[in-house]
């Protein structure tokens, strides 16, 4: 399957590809594309041949470019990356420094990059074929009792997004109301320090809640912020808001940190 | 009454120590590490529960059982036996897992080089990782260990106990050592490029 697609994409770009049903990851990234021309040339990766690999290169991404717009970024760094060395090669050498260090072959840290990556793509191609859990072999499933026979406790609702901006609409409500305009420049809050805040106090914990999170000292942009947090630490599913039951606390669920 | 709690006190105490063990681990959701054997049985010692745990190890591969005793993260696990995944894939309403290269090798290198940030990921990948990274930690095989103390102070991810567990590893220092390890944060060696391996897989 991937033979098939790696050939369809090395057909000369100036060739007609309409029809080509091509698959755009095939390449997990410019380190990946660079791996496969240096296989398919049989270059020695110390040494590569910058010229010719920056051609096939350029060739691959200006192939792609009519294919797929999203990945061309970090390609496109990756080609500018190429015809630095390039151009590097090309200058004469500088004359040598005076503390005798020995001028760095330009595409050292490309190589270095390259063996580093490839040595990672194979470390992860080992993992995946390792005996895994739920794929090779599995272990006993722990489903919640259909019948019902468990001590009824308090199940978890997960709360409507409503319900929490009420929540923090009460919390406002808290404030004294009356506030003279600051202009001094005060500490500026970002909604990161925020989260970064709310992850240290769930650090170790599984839950904190509502009312916890929010410090009676804070002022209103305080708490907005650290509302703004929250929404997006909710967002990004590393923390989950649950209510316990109807009207009751508001907890905030480490969703990421383990156990 | 008194009689009946004698009777089955030294019952217990004739119990075998394998038997125990193996209810802890069936009834326990996570693997069940020695440690926590020896706060739950503090009647035995260290050596006799390890030893135990052998037995018992011993005693699934001995009458060829569909389930083997395994030692992952950090603890011991009953799973069933590979062979059996397609018959076991005919009970099971989930797919089974599946990782892109992608996620395998954004693992790798979260595995092996962790604590790390998005942006060394991103450097050692080439390409931008946000998305996988926020996959594996919601797949929580990876979780956040912090932030990194320089500017910016971007989030540093480490690998969590259930990547161990999904991977079959028993500890961090059970992953395969990396081809050419010395040489990984060193300058390349220009001396010894014939050596290295280009081409696998």
């Amino acid at each position: 399957m991937q033979i098939t697609e790696n050939q369809t994409l090395e057909q000369p770009a100036n060739e007609e590809h309409h029809g080509y049903n091509v698959k755009l990851d095939v390449f997990e990234g410019p380190l990946d594309l660079l791996l496969h021309l240096i296989r398919k040339n049989e270059l020695d990766i110390y040494d590569i041949p910058i010229a010719l690999i920056t051609r096939q290169y350029l060739d691959y991404i200006r192939f792609m470019q009519e294919l797929n717009l999203e990945l061309m970024g970090d390609f496109l760094v990756m080609a500018s990356t190429l015809l630095q060395i390039k151009s590097r090669m090309l200058l004469p050498l500088p004359e040598p420094e005076d503390d005798g260090e020995e001028e760095q072959d330009p595409r050292a840290e490309l190589v270095q990059r390259l063996v580093d990556y490839q040595r990672y793509r194979d470390a992860g191609l080992e993992l995946g074929e390792r005996e895994l859990l739920g794929r090779e072999q599995f272990k006993r499933l722990v489903v919640a009792d259909d019948t019902e026979t468990t001590v009824e406790e308090e199940p978890a609702l997960h709360l409507e997004l409503f319900e929490l901006v009420e929540a923090f609409r009460k919390l406002l409500a808290r404030l004294p109301v009356a506030r003279i305009h600051e202009v001094a420049a005060r500490e500026t809050l970002s909604i990161v320090d925020a989260i970064n805040d709310i992850l240290e106090q769930l650090h170790d914990k599984e839950s904190i809640t509502f009312d916890e999170l929010f410090s009676e000292k804070m002022d209103r942009e305080h708490l907005v912020v650290c509302f703004l947090a929250l929404l997006e630490l909710c967002r990004i599913k590393m923390v989950r808001v649950m209510q316990p039951n109807r009207y009751g606390t508001i907890m905030i669920i480490n969703a990421v940190m383990s156990n | 009454m008194e009689n009946q709690t004698e009777t089955i006190h030294s019952a217990t105490n004739k119990t075998p120590l394998p038997m125990i063990l193996e209810a802890l681990i069936f009834i326990s959701e996570t693997p069940v590490s020695l440690d926590k054997f020896c706060e739950l049985l503090p009647e035995y010692e260290r050596l006799a529960i390890k030893n135990g745990l052998k037995e018992l190890q011993q005693g699934y591969e001995a009458r060829g059982a569909g389930i083997r005793l395994s030692e992952v993260a950090g603890g011991w696990q009953l799973r069933t036996v590979t062979e059996l995944s397609g018959y076991i894939a005919r009970l099971a309403k989930n797919k089974p897992a599946r990782f892109t290269q992608s996620a395998l090798e954004t693992l790798a290198i979260v595995a092996y080089r962790q604590p790390i940030t998005r942006q060394e990921v991103e450097y050692l990948r080439g390409v931008d990782s946000g998305a996988v990274l926020k996959t594996l930690l919601e797949k929580r095989l990876i979780k956040i260990l912090g932030k990194k103390e320089i500017p910016g102070r971007p989030l540093i991810y480490g690998t969590s106990r259930e990547f161990l567990e999904v991977f079959n590893l028993k500890d961090l220092n059970a992953l395969p050592t990396l081809r050419e390890v010395s040489s990984l944060d060193e300058t390349v060696d220009f001396e010894v490029q014939e050596e290295l391996p280009l081409a696998t897989n």
